[in-house]
Parts: C-alpha cells; structure tokens; sequence
C-alpha cells in the first residue's frame, strides 16, 4: 500500500466536498446568470439604449392640414416639374398660410416666430433618410409602380403629431431604417433587404446594384 | 458556497453565449459598417430644386459658353453648353473648376485697404464709399497736379463694354495709357493691319480645314475653346492633317499626323523655306496672287525707287539653306511645302497658346504670307478676318483742356510713337522705363483689371522693383493673386458666374459671336461689378468727365450698347454677326487696297527692302553661351494655367508627379543633355538664367532637344491660396524679354540657362 504524502489536502477516498474550489452548480450558477442577463438586456435594455429620443422642431398637426388641402399628401409632398422629388417642404410651401399665426397652438406659435420671422428653414429630422449611397426615384415608385405613400411611409397623414424621432447613436439614422423590431421581425424598415424583398415580390428579381448605387 | 475565478469566467461565458443569441452583435457589426462610412467632412451637395442657367465662362479668352447646374441657390457643376457655336458642349479643366474659384478660398469678400507693408497680404476691409472715395480724390490730386497722363490701366483685354469704359475713362480723364498685356493677338493684330489695313482679330476656321500646318500652337496645351480644340485634333486622319511645328513633344505635337522639331526660334525661317517651294513651283494660287495683291513680284513706288518682292526674298530661302537654319532635313521641307499647297483646303497657324507672349512679327506676317499664297483668306477652312463689331453706337464726348493735355503726352511705354508706330501696348518695357527714371515715377496711379502683371511679365524681380516705385495701385481684382495682394486699394470685381458682361471675340475662333456671360447667382460677397466702379469713379468727377457717363450702372450701358440686339444676346446667351467673311475684292484696306505682301505700312526706319519684307532674322536670347550653355524653354499645358488666373484645386490634381512634385516644378531635358550634366532623372539641380535661378528636380525626356530645357508655365505663384501657393517656380521670373526692333514686341521664345546639380 503506498501512501501520498506530497498532497496531504487530497482525499482519494472521499470525492470532492473537501475540494477548495466552487461546486460545479455554483459555477453553472453564473453561467446562468450570466446567459439570462446578456439576453434579456439584448433583447430589451440594448434597443432602448442604442437610441436617444429626439424630438422634431415643431410638433406638425398632419391631419389638420390635410384637410385643408385638395390633393392629399401631394400637395405639400410633390414632384417637381424635372420629376425630382421635393421630400418635406421648405418653409416657402407654409408662408402663404402662416405669416401670421392661424390657431391657438402653441406649436404654432413657435414656428411662425423662430422661423417664418427670421426666414429661417426648420431643421425637420427625416425618418426615411437614406445614405448617400443610395439613389432612390420616387418618380419611379409612385407614377411608374403607382404605389401610395403608406405603403413604405405609414399612415403619416392622419397623425395628429410628429411621433418621436428615435436616432440611432451609432450611426445617426432613424430606427425606422432597420425596423422598429430589433430583431427585424415584421419587416417594416427601409435597409436594403427590405428594398430587395419587395421588389422580389413585384418584379420578380431583387435588382441588379447599380440600379439603387449609381 | 465558495465563489472562485471559475464562476467569474462562467459568467463571462454566459454573458458571451447569451449575447450572441440576442441582436446585439449583429446589430452592432452592421452599425459600426455604416459608422465607417459617415465621413461628415466630405462635401455633398443639399438636396433641393435644380436648376440649369447658361453662361458664358470668363476665366480665359476663350469664350466657352457653358451651363451651371444649381441646387436652389448654389452652383454645383459647370458644364460645357451644348448648343453655344464657339465650344459645342466641350469644355476644358479650367471652365470646369468654375464654381472652386466662385466658392473658394481666393475671394475677395469686400473693398480692401492696404495697412500692412506692400506685398505682405494685410488688409483691411473698408466700405465702398470709402474705397472709392480713396480712389477719386488719389486721381482727382493728380489731375489737379496737371498730370493725368500719369494714370495707367493694365489689363489683359480691350474688347467689349468693361475695357470700352475703362479706355474712355481714361480718355475723358486724360491719359492714354490703357495696357493690354502680351498675347499673340498683339503680332496678329499686327500682321492683320500691316497686310490688309483692317483692324480686327485673326480667327482661324481650323474646323473646315483639312491641313493645318501649325508653327507651334500648342492647340492641346490651352488656348481658345480647348475643347473645342480637343475635338479637331481627336478627329484626324488621312483627310484631316494636323502638322506640328516645334521643337519639343508637346501634348499637340503627340496626337498631330506629324510633328517637325524645328529649332525654337526659326519658325519663321521654315515659314520662308516653305513659301519658297511654293513659289518656285508656281502653286500658289493664281487669281489672288495676280489680282489681289500687291508686293508679290518686284516693285516701284511713285518716287521711282524698285522695291523687291516677297517672291525676290524667298528666293534665298532654299530648303537646303532652311535646313541649315531649323535643322530640318531639306526633303521634309520640299515635301511638307508640296502637301501644303495641295491640299485643299490648307490654313497655316502660328501664336496660339504660346503663353502670354507676342512673338515674333516676321514669323507672324511669313505665316499670313502662306494663308495669302494660298488665297484661303476669308475663305472655309482659312484664315478668317474678324473684324469689330459694327453697331455699337457709344455716345460721344467732349473732353476738357487737361483731359486734351493729357492726351497729348506719348505713352509710358512708347507704343505708337515714332519708335514703336505700328504697335498699341508694350507692356513688357515699363518695368525698365521706370525702373530707369530718376525721381518720380511716370505711373503715379495703375489701376489693374483683369490682369495679374506682377505674375506675368516677364523678368519678376524687374517687374516688382518697377512697381515699388509707383506710389499708388488699385486692383479690381476678384481673386486674392500677386497684384492684388500688392495693391494699396482693393475695388473687388464679381465673380464671372455673379455678373454680366459681354464676351466679344472668341479668341482663336472664326466664329464670330458675341457672348453674354449672365450671372447664375447672386453675389456672395460684398463685391461690386467693374463697371460699376468705373462709373462711380467718374462720376465723382465734375464737368466733362461725369457728363461722359451717363448711364445709371453697368447693366444700364450694357443694354444701351446692344440696343436692339440686347434681346437676342440674352435671350441666346450669344449674338451671332450676320456680316459674311469679306470677299477678296472688299476685304483689303490696305493703302494699295489689296493683300500686302510687302506691307507698305510697316515702321522701316533703315528704308531697307528687307526690313520691311519678313525676312527670317535671327532673334538673339539674352545669356552668353559660355555661362549658360543651355537653352530654356517655357511650355504650356492643358492641366496648368498660364496667365492670370491660377490653377484650381480640381487642375493641381490632375498635374503629374514628375512636372510638379512636393513643391518643385521638373524641367525637362534630353538624356543625351543629361549625361552632359552629369544629371539623372529625379536629380534636385538650380536652374539659373541671366534673371534669376530657381530650385527645380530633372526629368528625361527623349521628346525633347539636346541643348534645350523646358519649364512649365504656370507653377510658382505666391498668392491665390494654399492649393496653389509656393509650388514650384514662376518661369516669368526666369526669363526675360527680347525686343523685336521694329515693332518693340517681345517675340522672346526663351533664354539662355545653366542647370547644376545639387
């Protein structure tokens, strides 16, 4: 029988309890935790934290305007006589109306003496904005495929304010590119894929690059 | 419950395996893609409303008509108009970079006053009233001194309606020094008036040609409507020929059907040798030589004194004695002459984007000679005849005793006196005229419009000494350049792309137009249009001189100008002159009334046949052979601006690493000198010429002769910007001016030059 003598602390015998070291469900303890933690603020705390919260410079009534006007979203959101795309009036498309102040909005107050007064542009943050990079023709998506503004747009119209603006820290653009589902479920941003995806659909073939990269 | 290292690294492996089954990494690698890719600091325009306006592009003479392509209210591209007669939709690098020069860093935002010393670029910015306040009373002071002829004007123009104020101030004010600076128009001018007797301009209609035998213009390397240009020369082939004349490869020399290095200097010879086939072999053509000109054969005058011939003086001019003068071999002269003369529809060019120098009048009046001897003058694919445009009616005026006074003194640089008849602006002489008078200085006042001297006469340091001298210097300059930035008052001009002005004259062109340049946006700055200043000046005059300006502003006198033609120029953007080229039998105003081959008008003090005939005389350079062994040549290219304005940024880049590199212009020599000089390629080495040296680096290049260094124009300015200042060195402060004595134009082609390494 030969004894061990150099490790007087090990207990061949006996198993582990007399060991220094954590249990093997302790140690697994914090593999849990820390599974649980990484998850859930990934799936919940990262989202919140990847935007901040901006809000646009004046908070627009769209459904008090449009019913004033005749021709729906294209009134003040219209193709220019080149067929380029105005995007969000200048403050030239408001003046007509607003020299002076209409309502009793306080909203409205602010526009008309911080900028019709000073003639100054309102720095409107735009939620579809897109990279440079890209070459988008709303000539083509609205008169050629004769889509309507809701479909890639939501139903902006009937908003009685301007929802917040929820800016991406990282990159600068809005959440409504990637998708307001971190996961990219429901599919309804405005990155590439989504682009490919619709235009699979309708036309049968994602598109070649240089269509959208000039 | 024992907590060791290991649970902490199971820890970090579920926080790293639940992390990966969360978004976060994904989201974050195609966050991070697009991070990288936001580079704020690169420009893009803004999105907005385009607009397309047409103008006319004033960086050069030109004349391109172009198309500014605006977003709301800021240019962002200019492009060459597609339907303008003189460009076609072509244009260069430089009309090109217009908006740079509109938007740079270069402008002139406001009036400026000079508080620091002359030169060291420090001003301050002053109010209009004030500006042009200082300027009335500083000439109001000299006209009451009794010197008004002390007033001088430079600029780099005396067509249209700015320069045509600028003149009559001056005349109305009582001076009659208004100076155009150098340029080949100055020989062709010449020429045009010494052979025909009309004032005017040459254009050559290089379009209908089918042979066009070219002494050196570099058609590739700047001048006129490149574009315009480009597009000739990209079309040759065996019914279009393009012959180049010179003695280095230059961009033209290399895309021409073939190119001839004669020695620099002796185009005029080879011109002769050339006519001298023509005539022994009796191609000329026949009816304009037997009725329409005069000098041709041997002659007597009505004193009864025989006069020889142009056919006499080119007897001499063998091919085999040519050969001898330009190096060329006799046969490629005989053969060169033949397929000129025959073909049918030959023009012969000289002076054309050789930088702003005169040239030489013998060389000029051989190369009319050619045109004339093949009767294509006037006629498709010649030598056009442009003559001023007819209807432009100014009113006239009365100018009062000291304005007549005035007048009456000879020019300060003795153009038009009994030295110089013939000629109208010698700029190139006033730096030694006051440089050698003692005392006061005979320019008290210069105004500088559209014009940079202080970069582009030759001989720099002579130029700069002359004008320390001259106590008081205005520029209407638009752009911070070297005279600007040396002038005590500074009256800013518009940008081209802010203002009107007519365009008269292409240069080079056979068209003949006149262009409108429109202003596509209003003025960024504080600056106001030369003709506005003009007439405020005036204005502030009493008597005769305001009463000669009535007009409320410029735009008032430009309309006023075209008359019923306004409506066309702005409609069009261009007038075009229903006057046809003149036929032979009305072209001629010549005191014979026909072509003057022997121009009876010339300055011949000697009273000798051939001095007043072009014979090829040899043009010395200044140097001796022994200290500079070399001869140095200045070359234009495409990619660098020679004349006033600077490069832009756009064009330094385009400039190739081994003409400018890290601030030092390359000279390019023959290996075969190189060995000479113990120099290799990239070797640093200092030019030096009898005027001054520069720091330069060696390029080899067999494209050039042994013997020969050339320098390219346009690199050493010290002014404008940081994209162009203190880059490489002013080949005009190298060189020097060599006086043809008849006529006291500079017909310098170069100057002796010695390279050693360093």
């Amino acid at each position: 029988m030969t004894t061990h003598t150099d490790t007087p602390n090990h207990d061949s015998a006996n198993g582990s309890s007399a060991r220094k070291g954590a249990s093997g469900w302790m140690v697994f303890a914090f593999f849990a935790v820390g599974f649980i933690v990484s998850v859930l603020s990934g799936w919940f705390a990262f989202p919140d934290l990847l935007y901040s919260e901006k809000q646009q410079p004046i908070d627009f009534n769209h459904a008090l305007h449009l019913d004033m006007v005749s021709e729906g979203c294209e009134s003040c959101h219209y193709f220019r006589e080149d067929g380029s795309y105005a995007g969000v009036p200048e403050l030239s498309s408001c003046v007509d109306c607003h020299t002076s102040v209409q309502g009793a909005d306080p909203a409205e107050e602010t526009f008309v003496a911080e900028y019709v007064d000073n003639n100054k542009e309102v720095p409107w943050l735009i939620y579809s904005k897109q990279p440079n990079c890209v070459f988008f023709s709303h000539a083509a998506h609205v008169k050629g495929a004769g889509m309507d503004c809701e479909t890639c747009h939501g139903d902006i119209g009937t908003s009685e304010s301007l929802k917040t603006y929820q800016e991406n820290r990282i990159t600068g653009y809005s959440r409504d590119i990637w998708g307001h589902n971190i996961a990219r479920i429901g599919n309804d941003g405005m990155k590439m894929n989504d682009c490919a995806a619709c235009h699979l659909e309708k036309t049968g073939t994602k598109g070649a690059c240089f269509q959208c990269h000039k | 419950m024992k907590i060791d290292r290991r649970c902490f690294l199971t820890l970090g492996a579920g926080l790293a395996v639940g992390t990966t089954l969360t978004p976060v990494p994904w989201k974050l690698m195609d966050d991070v893609s697009i991070w990288t890719q936001n580079w704020s600091w690169t420009p893009v325009p803004e999105k907005g409303a385009e607009s397309f306006k047409n103008s006319v592009c004033a960086l050069c003479p030109g004349g391109c008509g172009i198309t500014a392509k605006l977003v709301k209210d800021r240019v962002i591209k200019i492009e060459g108009r597609e339907d303008y007669p003189v460009n076609k939709g072509s244009i260069c690098p430089l009309g090109l970079s217009g908006a740079q020069y509109l938007y740079g860093p270069s402008r002139i935002k406001s009036p400026m006053k000079r508080v620091g010393e002359r030169g060291s670029g420090r001003f301050e910015p002053i109010g209009w009233d004030e500006a042009l306040g200082a300027v009335s009373t500083k000439l109001a002071e000299l006209r009451t001194k009794g010197k008004p002829h002390s007033v001088a004007c430079i600029s780099d123009s005396d067509r249209g309606t700015v320069p045509y104020l600028v003149d009559r101030f001056l005349l109305a004010y009582g001076s009659a020094n208004f100076i155009r600076t150098p340029s080949f128009l100055d020989t062709h001018e010449l020429a045009l008036y010494l052979t025909q007797g009309r004032q005017g301009a040459i254009g050559f209609d290089l379009e209908n040609a089918n042979f066009i035998l070219s002494f050196g213009c570099g058609l590739l390397d700047g001048p006129g409507a490149s574009g315009r240009n480009f597009q000739l020369v990209s079309h040759l082939d065996r019914h279009h020929q393009l012959v180049q004349v010179e003695p280095r490869l230059s961009d033209t020399a290399a895309k021409a059907t073939k190119w001839l290095a004669a020695r620099p200097g002796t185009e005029g010879a080879l011109a002769l040798g050339i006519a001298h086939v023509i005539v022994r072999n009796r191609m000329y053509n026949i009816d304009f030589m037997e009725n329409f000109s005069f000098g041709f054969e041997d002659w007597t005058d009505e004193a009864g004194t025989p006069h020889m011939g142009f056919k006499t003086l080119v007897q001499d001019y063998t091919p085999s004695k040519v050969a001898g003068i330009t190096g060329l071999p006799p046969e490629e002269i005989e053969r060169l002459a033949r397929a000129f003369a025959r073909a049918k529809r030959p023009v012969a060019i000289s002076g054309l984007g050789r930088g702003p120098v005169a040239g030489n009048i013998d060389e000029t009046l051989a190369v009319h000679a050619l045109n004339a001897l093949v009767g294509n003058i006037n006629q498709p694919g010649g030598m056009m005849v442009i003559p001023e445009p007819d209807f432009m009616n100014w009113s006239e005026m009365q100018i009062d005793q000291t304005a007549s006074m005035g007048r009456q003194q000879s020019r300060i640089d003795e153009a038009g006196t009994e030295k110089f008849p013939n000629t109208r602006y010698l700029i190139h002489r006033i730096p030694e005229i006051i440089n050698n008078t003692k005392g006061e200085s005979p320019i008290q006042a210069l105004l500088i419009t559209d014009a940079n001297p202080l970069y582009t006469v030759e001989n720099t340091a002579a130029t700069l000494k002359a004008f320390q001298k001259i106590p008081f210097i205005v520029s209407f300059s638009t752009f911070m350049d070297e005279s600007a930035r040396y002038a005590d008052i500074i009256l800013p001009n518009h940008h081209f792309l802010e203002r009107y002005q007519d365009v008269p004259m292409p240069e080079g062109s056979a068209q003949r137009i006149i262009g409108l340049c429109q202003p596509v946006i209003e003025p960024l700055y504080d600056t106001r249009h030369i003709g506005d200043s003009i007439l405020a000046i005036a204005q502030s005059f009493d008597g005769s001189i305001s009463t000669a300006f009535p007009w409320k502003d410029y735009e008032t006198f430009l309309k006023e100008t075209f008359s019923e033609n306004w409506e066309t120029l702005s409609e069009n953007g261009y007038w075009a002159d229903p006057r046809t080229p003149a036929p032979w039998q009305e072209a001629f105003q010549s005191p014979s009334g026909k072509y003057e081959f022997y121009p009876t008008a010339r300055n011949n003090r000697s009273g000798a046949d051939t001095d007043a005939l072009p014979g090829y005389r040899q043009v010395p350079i200044s140097g001796d052979e022994k200290t500079f062994p070399l001869v140095m040549l200045p070359y234009n290219s495409i990619r660098l601006v020679s004349g006033a304005i600077a490069n832009s940024p756009f064009m330094m880049k385009t400039v190739d690493a081994d003409v400018l590199r890290d601030g030092i212009s390359f000279v390019q020599i023959n290996p075969a000198t190189a060995k000479t000089f113990n120099l290799k390629e990239g070797d640093f080495a200092v030019l030096q010429t009898p005027r001054g040296e520069a720091n330069v680096r060696i390029n080899l290049y067999d494209g050039i002769m042994p013997g020969l260094v050339a320098m390219p124009r346009g690199l050493g300015h010290t002014a404008y910007n940081e994209f162009i200042a203190d880059k490489g060195a002013n080949v005009n402060a190298l060189l020097d001016t060599v006086l043809d004595p008849s006529s006291g134009l500079n017909t310098g082609w170069g100057i002796r030059a010695s390279l050693r390494k360093v």
